[in-house]
């Protein structure tokens, strides 16, 4: 597989999980006010995940016989290239099993409650921002493009989820317990998201990606200033969780994708 | 029951969007939130995520004061014979146009 095309699925995987997140939580926010906003946001992740994803399929599409059949091991996917058939983002979205999945383990954890939504949005949002903001002078035209269309959105969610994170931080005394509690059980998926992996490091080279040290500073910065004050603590533990970008994931990811690929794997290629 | 009454409920807003630049902001409808901010930020989910608006307004329904359907008849109805108040009875040229 090549950088940009493992890149290309990182960022992708990272939107439709987190959207499909989101949208768990369709019909069942604790207020109908909220539960229009989440969706709205899990649209705008799942909207950036296509975009992320037709790249993806073209990149894949333009590559030799022997290349795609070195890319996923998924066997519906496997199939699809040794018959040099032409993929499209459905294909890659429904047709990859979990360890060809290339998202943070921080997206893939579950609801569980209003503040741990919060709280991993919060950590997630706020690291979304900064990256595309840095993948907005990417030298690669789509990648770039597709920043500056998300940072938008990814603006409005960080705007979002911070202003929970205070809100429930500085609120009752329930509220600041479940806060911190939720803050402290994600903290250790945080560090991921800046261990730059194969494809990080030579997109970062190429000019087409982000310096995720960079992004980690800035992230340091936000996350500080805002637990500060919602009056949180930021956790002390500084071991963390690796794996998610090489398709090691944990195990909350493969429900996820039972869910997400039923349709397409038992009718495929159906249409409605 | 209003929002006193019920503390563990959030206050009602009435949120007023303009739809572009240059004309009124129009009652949208109305939301519940906890503060003015969450009330803008709703608003911005509920009332215009097709497009519908370039600015909100929000103010919590308490603060509106509505005339009653009681005073109907002393309110409005004296109107009614004073056609003389609609500027009908002037002859405009013909080159005046949209009035």
């Amino acid at each position: 597989m090549t950088h940009l095309l493992d890149y290309t699925l990182q960022l992708a995987d990272n939107a439709v999980i987190m959207g499909q997140r989101l949208g768990e939580w369709c019909g069942h926010a604790p207020i109908l006010e909220q539960d229009i906003a989440l969706t709205n946001t899990s649209l705008d992740h799942i909207g950036r995940a296509r975009n992320l994803y037709q790249f993806a399929a073209e990149q894949f599409n333009a590559m030799t016989a022997e290349e795609k059949a070195g890319c996923f091991s998924s066997v519906a996917l496997y199939n699809k290239a040794t018959q040099n058939a032409v993929v499209d983002e459905d294909d890659m979205a429904f047709l990859r099993d979990a360890w060809d999945y290339k998202n943070l383990l921080l997206v893939e954890q579950p609801n569980n409650d209003w503040a741990f939504t919060v709280a991993r949005s919060f950590l997630y949002d706020t690291f979304n921002f900064y990256l595309f903001t840095a993948l907005k002078s990417s030298n690669n035209a789509t990648i770039a493009a597709i920043a500056e269309k998300s940072l938008k959105e990814v603006t409005y969610h960080m705007r979002w989820s911070s202003e929970w994170v205070i809100r429930l931080g500085d609120g009752t005394e329930e509220s600041h317990i479940l806060m911190q509690q939720s803050l402290n059980s994600l903290w250790s998926y945080t560090g991921e998201m800046f261990t730059p992996n194969a494809a990080d490091k030579a997109m970062l080279e190429a000019g087409a990606g982000a310096d995720l040290s960079r992004v980690k500073q800035q992230w340091d910065e936000r996350v500080k200033a805002i637990t500060e004050e919602a009056t949180l603590t930021i956790p002390a533990n500084s071991w963390m969780q690796q794996g998610g970008k090489d398709g090691r994931h944990t195990e909350h990811l493969g429900f996820m994708l039972a869910d997400m690929q039923f349709m397409q794997r038992a009718y495929p290629d159906m249409e409605w | 029951m209003s929002a006193e009454t019920n503390r563990n409920e959030w206050p009602l807003w009435e949120v007023f969007i303009r739809s572009k630049a240059g004309l009124d902001h129009k009652h949208a409808g109305s939301l519940h939130a906890a503060d003015a901010q969450m009330a803008l930020e709703n608003a911005r989910d509920v009332y215009t995520r097709r497009m519908e608006g370039v600015s909100i307004w929000v103010v919590e329904s308490k603060h509106i004061h509505a005339s009653s359907p009681d005073d109907a008849e002393a309110f409005f109805e004296p109107a009614n014979d004073k056609i003389y108040r609609h500027p009908t009875f002037y002859n405009l040229p013909d080159e005046v146009k949209y009035m």
